[in-house]
């Protein structure tokens, strides 16, 4: 089985827009087969998550981060439903990776 | 569903919402859901401000909506009030600081419980990605056919 991945999701003030994405993300890991770890926090605790956590990747529904080493994405496509296809393919293809 | 625990009414819907841009679209929820008692005076302003920093434009296909909203301590009852424009507005997009999106729908949403919003968001992005719901809110002529929209696919809070 593949190795799981921890996934850090970001968001603004309003924790409920990142508990969406954190459960789509769920839900993908999920379909796939892959144990997923999934932390929230707030955008601004994102560089020492980034440190203790060690996520694989990271999505946010608030400010994209800079200057981050791992894979960001806008997790803006789970609450419009545009571009949702290719988030989630994204996802899956990191979620496999080993 | 309960009267009590719906979270759109007849009261609540502005059809159409006469706005030129975010403030005043909050403003004129804000000021609906207030005299209904649904929050207290302070609501829209904190809503505006929060706007600001934490803006709520969703750039859904065709028509963009937007869920201003602020802490449940300016809140009395939960509730959501929907207007509907006639030409759309600009907000900013939501984890952007400037990507502009054009909003048809405004829902304003008064939660009493923070933990409920992230519940309510997730009702409402179904709801808001269903094929053909924007559409029926947008060319509502009448602010009960938008109330059965949200009756239908929203549950009761708590």
């Amino acid at each position: 089985m593949v190795s799981e991945k921890r996934v850090l999701v970001s968001c603004g003030t309003s924790i409920a827009t990142g508990t969406v994405a954190a459960v789509k993300v769920k839900e993908i890991a999920k379909e796939i087969g892959v144990p997923v770890r999934i932390v929230q926090c707030k955008a601004q605790e994102v560089p020492s998550k980034i440190m203790t956590f060690e996520p694989h990747f990271i999505i946010t529904t608030g400010q994209l981060p800079d200057n981050v080493s791992v894979p960001v994405f806008k997790g803006l496509p789970f609450l419009t439903g545009i571009g949702l296809d290719e988030l989630k393919a994204k996802i899956v293809e990191l979620l496999q990776q080993e | 569903m309960r009267e009590e625990r719906r979270w759109v009414r007849e009261e609540l819907v502005v059809l159409p919402l006469d706005a030129a841009n975010a403030a005043e679209a909050i403003t004129q929820l804000g000021a609906r859901l207030q005299d209904q008692g649904f929050v207290k005076d302070s609501w829209i302003q904190a809503t505006i401000e929060r706007e600001k920093v934490y803006a709520t434009g969703l750039p859904t296909a065709e028509i963009g909506v937007a869920i201003p909203h602020t802490d449940a301590e300016h809140v009395l009852q939960q509730a959501i009030a929907v207007g509907v424009l006639e030409e759309p507005i600009e907000f900013i997009e939501m984890g952007s600081t400037e990507d502009k999106v054009l909003v048809t729908i405004v829902c304003a949403l008064a939660v009493t419980k923070s933990e409920s919003l992230a519940s309510l968001l997730q009702q409402l992005v179904e709801m808001f990605q269903s094929p053909g719901v924007l559409r029926q809110i947008a060319d509502a002529k009448d602010p009960g056919e938008i109330v059965e929209v949200f009756d239908q696919k929203l549950q009761a809070g708590d």
